[in-house]
């Protein structure tokens, strides 16, 4: 069981590398990584969305959405897995604002931290791309939630990695055309390239 | 703003993918194949345009508050619609592109031009914009795509162009450009050649 629940970490983090393999929440991952603090509090909130929106979205999926799971309400034949997309998102969305308005009103100095970057947080591609991931995999929400704080660590890991990596990077002398934008995406490939040594760890 | 530059404008000049940072994600994932390639490009196009259209009408009944969970409903009942179209009449493809249909949703081009454009201007411009910016992020998704499936299988479309080796022909695939890795090293590449070509484009270094 629990070595069971280890694999699936070390897969979310490692392997299925959110950001480096699947290529979700580029869009911020590129934008957001210039400096290593801002990037390790990015990181945090995803870490700490993830792990909630998931196994929501795993409750939700199980005993509403699914063929069959509205039988306790008296209608067994009903299947509302179309309406999947709009209840994740709004729940990521719903989530996201009272985790924001818990953390302004019970611990402010984190939320000062992470301020800004809770917003942009609900159009993140890897907190929805989590929710599409466990349904597609059917996960349990036990299993859930250990993919929920890996996939948002590996995204973490990824983010501050390359951070630091683009701090470093200012010293360089990069071609005009390539300066900016374009070294970074050099960057992030050679990173999937050195991530992808992982694909063979089979636990 | 004229009608030309609002539709072609973001091609090279603006092009969401080069220059806005917007809607990378699923612009490298789902390149292996020209076909899944095809069908991405057309569900983008197609979601902005009429998400951009949606929000324009509406602009100015929602208070600015909610903007963004109204945005966020249109654009999600639209990506509902073109899931269950696709899975309903090309099951196959579909199925091979999993979840990033579905991350049309939070697909930053479609939210980042219904904030930046729509909720300012008019229903028609705002469709162009939208139609625009879709080609835009077309073109590169579709550059990436040649170079990985022609390189990567020797094939385009699913048609051999180079045949390989273990098929007896000549060409021995290149192995890296099915792996995620070289859709980071072809957008970069076409980012330089981009920026190279315009020369107003270049980041100033700090």
């Amino acid at each position: 069981m629990l070595q069971h629940h280890l694999s699936i970490l070390t897969n979310a983090v490692f392997i299925e590398n959110m950001a480096l393999s699947f290529f979700l929440g580029m869009c911020t991952f590129i934008a957001v990584s210039k400096k290593v603090k801002t990037a390790i509090g990015l990181g945090i909130a995803v870490v700490v969305v993830q792990t909630i929106t998931v196994p929501a979205n795993n409750l939700i999926y199980n005993n509403l959405l699914k063929g069959g799971a509205l039988a306790w309400a008296g209608m067994p034949n009903t299947d509302l897995t179309f309406l999947g997309l709009i209840s994740y998102i709004g729940v990521i969305a719903a989530i996201v604002q009272i985790l924001e308005m818990t953390l302004d009103k019970y611990v402010p100095s984190l939320y000062a931290a992470l301020g800004i970057f809770l917003p942009l947080i609900t159009v993140n591609c890897a907190i929805l791309g989590g929710s599409l991931f466990m349904v597609e995999r059917d996960y349990t929400f036990a299993e859930s939630v250990t993919y929920g704080f890996g996939s948002g660590l590996g995204w973490a890991i990824a983010i501050m990695a390359l951070a630091g990596i683009r701090e470093k990077m200012k010293y360089s002398d990069v071609p005009e055309g390539l300066r900016g934008l374009g070294i970074t995406f050099i960057t992030v490939g050679l990173m999937a390239l050195g991530f992808l040594s992982f694909s063979g760890i089979q636990l | 703003m004229s009608i030309k530059k609002t539709l072609f404008g973001p091609m090279f000049e603006n092009n969401p993918i080069a220059l806005q940072i917007l809607g990378i994600c699923s612009a490298l994932a789902v390149t292996t194949k020209m076909e899944s390639v095809m069908v991405m490009a057309l569900a983008v196009t197609l979601v902005t345009a009429v998400s951009n259209f949606c929000v324009s009408i509406i602009r100015n009944h929602v208070p600015s508050a909610i903007r963004i969970i109204v945005m966020m409903t249109v654009i999600a009942s639209l990506v509902i619609v073109t899931d269950q179209l696709l899975k309903a009449f090309v099951y196959d493809i579909a199925k091979s592109m999993s979840v990033y249909i579905g991350l049309i949703i939070t697909n930053c081009i479609v939210m980042g031009r219904a904030e930046a454009y729509a909720m300012k201007n008019g229903p028609i411009m705002s469709f162009l914009d939208g139609l625009g910016n879709g080609i835009g992020y077309s073109l590169v998704l579709i550059f990436v795509g040649v170079f990985r499936e022609l390189f990567g299988s020797g094939k385009l479309f699913g048609f051999s162009i180079l045949p390989l080796t273990n098929e007896g022909g000549w060409y021995q695939g290149n192995g890296l450009m099915l792996l995620s890795p070289s859709a980071f090293f072809l957008i970069g590449f076409f980012i330089w050649g981009l920026r190279t070509w315009k020369k107003d484009q270049i980041e100033q270094s700090n």
